[in-house]
């Protein structure tokens, strides 16, 4: 018996788990069109890879992944591409991303798909397959898998496979144990492969025997090797939030990760059942990331799990289940960290792992908030250890360093506090303003540093500009003085004095001989065009009204005004340019323009 | 007693040695304040303060000839970790001209003469251009400082607030509508 380690505080809210879990997986309904959003993981958005009007099939690339921190999106079935613009996003804020809508043709035509074993290609490569796969954390923070997967600095000891989906009502994990258990134990090994593992740590919270006991069975029904005895399911206590990483982690190893710590440096990595499942599609089928399990439950007659599409919307999917007429709002995630969707049109995303349906029955609108009695029964549940009475002060204040320095960034945003608080404050809402804040002002900072290093680059480079002219101009100056006193001593026979007295002789161009063809060429060519241009005059404006002819006037004025500040600018810097054409002109006296 | 005196001279000379060589070897050049100073003015170099740049107003803070509150675009937080830094109590804003949204320059390129006037006035080199191309600004760089604004003899830049997108959206204070007690 494997000796399992407890996380300080957690809460126990009631599961109501057992709504949704007594029904399989069901395919859910192809719906009238899919609004998939661009932007479904951390890191960079994915940029468009197909046209409006273009026909795709199932599982094609649709948004490929910019930047080494991003994952590809795929189109869900096959279809036509409706149109790629703004639309509203299943986000706290409410606000439009870019999306490929696509209208569905029923047809479900798949992509070429090519499964391979991955012990015959290389790692790099399978991150690679991974990546373009779309494959991200499905537990909620949608971290693409392929970098997860990245041999790091330190030596990964441990793989955790998080099944314990501790948050009320959630059962898509549960359900997925239940019926696909041998391909999640697939994925388990291939992440163990690539990470060169020594054990994998199946963590299953034990309000779910069906799932423990699928997946036992299934890890025991595994072809016995060397590698076979390194896997092991582990039942550990219903405990919210037991399914945390960092909660899960401690509770498998006793590592405790500290604060600003990754728990890859203490050798242990955590995925979730699903995202496990999805690597061994995307490997072993060649299938990518285009549709996960989602729990539709809470006020619903037929509360179930369905396997959805990406980009189906929201109302398309809960109508399945048949919501009660008294709903008046749905819920994405749990009821503990869950975010209210902005309306029911948003599409599913990789991060749905369950629409709850709401009534204030379900929900009673909270209670108004009281002020802190400072009880500390937060502190108390806090499973990071934080002292949430205090960053609740400091983020009220708006006193950031504060709330800094006492964590702020360690809080899971798991809402334990908030649950135990009697006044029915909503902590978790001050800690996640606090953090943007922070956030915000971080990079305000990294801005106004980047300014200020240009700004002074630019005041160098003025600097050094200013210096270079005086230089030249000194130069010119002595160079001039020199042939001066060249000329004083040689015979003065070769131009005469007049034509070139108002030209500095130092900077006629060694090449600019009267006998050289070739620019007298050119000498007469644009002379040419020039009285051309003289002599013909525009045929459309002959027959001008007066205000025409003011107006024409007036733009010519302007037009010469502002050519006129133009060469104000530019006169430095084609000064020389300039001179070398005066020179050029005046050099063959022999050659008039008009022969 | 004599032996008493030299060894008190000789202290005396070791010490002042030591404390000459401390002052060449650790000098600090210039203010140190006024680095701080800048450290927490938003370096969008605007003028907007009556000092050409952040760094000559933050001089200027340092030697007392200026006040901490002339920042439109650091604004109430910049001022108030400017009178933490230097110990003074808060003062709202003081100066003539009001504070705006943050921003971004726009330069239309269908009517760019390629004067590069605009590209001389950027503090901050966030115009790219040469003498008759076109010009187009680098957002990423562009402190929204208005500078370049007022040399374009064509009047084509413009200046556009910065919206909110997905990834710089936040979370907001949370505020709760209080029922009257019936």
């Amino acid at each position: 018996m494997r000796q399992l380690f407890k996380f300080h505080g957690g809460v126990h809210p009631p599961t109501h788990k057992e709504q949704s879990s007594q029904s399989p997986i069901a395919q859910a309904v192809l719906p009238s069109r899919l609004v998939v959003p661009l932007y479904q993981h951390i890191g960079n958005r994915a940029k468009p890879a197909v046209e409006v009007g273009q026909r795709v099939r199932k599982g094609q690339i649709i948004g490929m992944p910019e930047g080494s921190l991003s994952s590809a999106v795929h189109a869900p079935t096959s279809g036509t591409v409706a149109a790629i613009d703004m639309q509203q996003v299943a986000h706290a804020s409410g606000m439009d991303d870019l999306c490929v809508t696509l209208i569905p043709d029923g047809q479900e035509e798949w992509i070429k798909r090519e499964g391979m074993d991955y012990l015959s290609i290389n790692k790099a490569d399978i991150r690679f397959v991974l990546r373009m796969a779309g494959v991200v954390g499905l537990g909620g923070a949608t971290f693409p898998s392929d970098q997860k997967l990245r041999p790091g600095k330190h030596k990964i000891k441990t793989v955790v496979l998080n099944g314990a989906e501790c948050e009320p009502y959630i059962t898509c994990d549960d359900l997925l144990m239940r019926e696909r258990a041998e391909e999640i134990i697939q994925g388990a090994e291939i992440i163990r492969y690539m990470l060169d593992a020594e054990e994998v740590l199946i963590g299953i919270e034990d309000n779910k025997p069906e799932a423990i006991a699928a997946m036992r069975l299934a890890v025991n029904a595994r072809p016995r090797s060397a590698s076979a005895d390194r896997m092991e399911v582990i039942a550990v206590p219903t405990l919210y939030p037991g399914g945390g990483a960092k909660q899960l982690i401690r509770v498998l190893t006793g590592i405790e990760v500290a604060a600003g710590v990754r728990s890859t440096d203490l050798g242990a990595q955590c995925f979730n059942v699903g995202t496990a499942y999805s690597i061994y599609r995307a490997i072993a089928h060649g299938e990518p990331l285009i549709s996960r399990i989602v729990t539709v439950t809470g006020n619903v007659a037929q509360a179930r799990n369905f396997e959805v599409l990406f980009g189906t919307p929201a109302h398309e999917l809960v109508s399945q289940a048949a919501p009660l007429p008294d709903t008046n709002g749905y819920l994405m995630g749990g009821p503990m960290m869950g975010i209210r969707l902005p309306s029911e049109q948003v599409g599913i995303i990789k991060a749905t792992n369950c629409i709850i349906a709401m009534s204030d029955v379900l929900f009673p609108p909270a209670p108004p908030a009281l002020p802190c009695i400072r009880c500390t029964r937060c502190a108390e549940a806090c499973p990071a250890e934080l002292q949430p009475q205090e960053l609740y002060w400091f983020a009220k204040a708006k006193n950031f360093d504060k709330a800094r320095k006492y964590n702020l960034f360690d809080c899971i945003e798991c809402g334990a506090c908030s649950y135990v608080c009697p006044s029915h404050i909503p902590l978790v809402q001050y800690y996640r303003f606090a953090k943007s804040e922070i956030w915000d002002q971080e990079s305000n900072q990294k801005a106004a540093d980047a300014a200020r290093v240009r700004h002074e680059y630019h005041e160098f480079r003025e600097e050094r500009e200013k210096r270079e002219k005086a230089e030249k101009l000194a130069e010119r100056d002595r160079a001039a003085q020199a042939a001066k006193a060249q000329k004083a001593a040689a015979p003065p026979t070769l131009p005469p004095a007049g034509e070139v007295a108002n030209v500095s002789p130092c900077a006629a161009p060694a090449d600019a001989d009267p006998e050289n063809t070739m620019q007298l060429k050119i000498q007469r060519a644009i002379e040419q065009a020039k009285l051309q241009a003289a002599t013909t005059t525009p045929k459309n404006t002959e027959q001008l009204t007066p205000e025409q002819r003011a107006q024409i006037a007036a733009i010519e004025a302007r037009r010469a005004h502002i050519h006129e500040l133009a060469s104000t600018s530019v006169e430095a810097s084609s000064a020389m340019l300039v001179e070398a054409n005066t020179e050029v002109k005046s050099q063959p006296p022999t050659q008039s323009p008009q022969e | 007693m004599l032996s008493a005196l030299l060894v008190m001279l000789e202290i005396a000379v070791v010490l002042g040695a030591v404390l000459g060589f401390a002052a060449i070897k650790f000098r600090v050049e210039g203010n140190p304040m006024v680095d701080k100073i800048d450290a927490i003015l938003p370096q969008t170099q605007c003028g907007q303060c009556g000092f050409p740049g952040c760094k000559p107003y933050a001089t200027a803070i340092a030697n007392g000839e200026a006040d901490i509150n002339l920042c439109p675009p650091g604004g109430e937080e910049g001022i108030h970790k400017l009178a933490d830094l230097l110990g003074r109590d808060f003062v709202p804003y003081g100066g003539d001209i009001a504070p705006k949204p943050k921003s971004v320059a726009f330069i239309d390129e269908n009517d760019c003469i390629g004067c590069t006037l605009c590209t001389q006035a950027c503090p901050v080199d966030a115009i790219v251009g040469a003498a008759k191309q076109m010009h187009t600004i680098i957002a990423a760089e562009c402190t929204g400082c208005e500078l370049c604004v007022a040399p374009c003899p064509v009047d084509i830049i413009s200046m556009i607030p910065i919206e909110e997108t997905l990834t710089t959206w936040k979370w907001k204070y949370p505020i709760y509508a209080l029922s009257p007690v019936k």
